[in-house]
């Protein structure tokens, strides 16, 4: 705690309780704020940790089917049959105000590829069966699965992180005020109070000793 | 206030991984190199929305994730790969429970 490097006059003293008054409701705003954050990211940070690990396990079991494709049909073929997808996937975003934090509302949708307007969205695969593995199609068919639940995840989570800069943040702005703005602002404020009376107290004794030197001179 | 607009959904990661996210209609992208890995975020940063980025590969680059971490778009997001999951994913989830709560509140 340091007390300011002002002159202690009333001027001084009242910007100084106004500024006092300033920084009193934003530290109460501002906590409210840390709070009410935080509350909101417990809880898509809990949401976040379960679709995070059940992505994972249905990611890791996809995997499994696509290397046991791999294993069966030669790469070119492999890569022959992705290659052409009939979609394409495509993500609306919208700017979601979140306690003054921007996060993202993703919204997506598949849409038929430009160069294959009449494709049919039931169907997945864009290869023909003949040529390619069981495997491939499981694989495949799980990853559409699991598709809504990633993208669901990387919505979550970049909430998640951008919550979590502001948090940091906030805390920042909080602390700071609390522990430097408002005791320092409060001592000076003591300081300049004393003076300012210490004045007073010396004017008015000046005051009755001058009173006290001109009755005497009057006397004699 | 809010902006609409449609962009894509990247996958980065190697061969074996990424192919099958090719089939469901998502940018798909095959760096062999950080270098690569480098150039193929920030070309994808521009029009995508989100970017899974293998875990493999996002060790390999973690001052170029850093940068779009504070950014709307894209959401880089880490996903494991067809070598099993190296738990990284989950451990940026703790790392930001610590960064704001001040403890890992979740750990078991």
């Amino acid at each position: 705690m340091a007390r300011l490097n002002v002159s202690p006059t009333r001027m001084v003293l009242q910007n100084l309780t106004a500024r006092l008054k300033t920084s009193t409701r934003g530290h109460k705003l501002l906590k409210d704020k840390q709070d009410e954050l935080m509350r909101r990211f417990i809880e898509a940070v809990r949401h976040n940790l379960e679709l995070r690990r059940e992505v994972e396990a249905a990611l890791a079991e996809s995997f499994k089917d696509f290397m046991l494709a791999a294993a069966v049909m030669s790469p070119e073929r492999l890569e022959e049959a992705v290659s052409f997808s009939k979609f394409q996937m495509l993500a609306e975003v919208t700017e979601v105000n979140m306690m003054s934090v921007p996060v993202p509302k993703i919204r997506y949708e598949r849409r038929p590829h430009p160069d294959f307007p009449e494709a049919e969205s039931q169907q997945v695969e864009s290869y023909g069966y003949a040529q390619t593995s069981a495997d491939l199609d499981e694989a495949i068919e799980r990853l559409n699965d699991i598709m809504d639940k990633l993208l669901e995840l990387a919505e979550v989570e970049k909430t998640c992180q951008l919550l979590a800069e502001d948090i940091e943040s906030t805390r920042r702005r909080v602390n700071a005020l609390e522990y430097r703005t408002i005791p320092d602002l409060e001592e000076t404020i003591k300081y300049i109070r004393m003076k300012l009376d210490e004045d007073e107290r010396a004017t008015l004794t000046r005051l009755m000793k001058v009173k006290e030197l001109i009755n005497e001179e009057g006397a004699i | 206030m809010a902006r609409k607009t449609w962009h894509k959904i990247a996958v980065v990661g190697d061969r074996e991984s990424v192919l099958g996210f090719r089939a469901l209609g998502l940018e798909v992208c095959t760096p062999e190199s950080p270098d690569e890995i480098r150039k193929a975020i920030d070309r994808l940063a521009t029009d995508c929305a989100v970017i899974y980025l293998s875990e493999r590969m996002a060790q390999q680059v973690p001052e170029t994730v850093n940068r779009y971490k504070q950014k709307l778009t894209p959401a880089i997001i880490p996903i494991p790969d067809s070598q099993g999951s190296l738990g990284l994913g989950e451990a940026a989830v703790f790392e930001r429970v610590e960064k704001a709560v001040g403890s890992n509140i979740f750990e078991e």
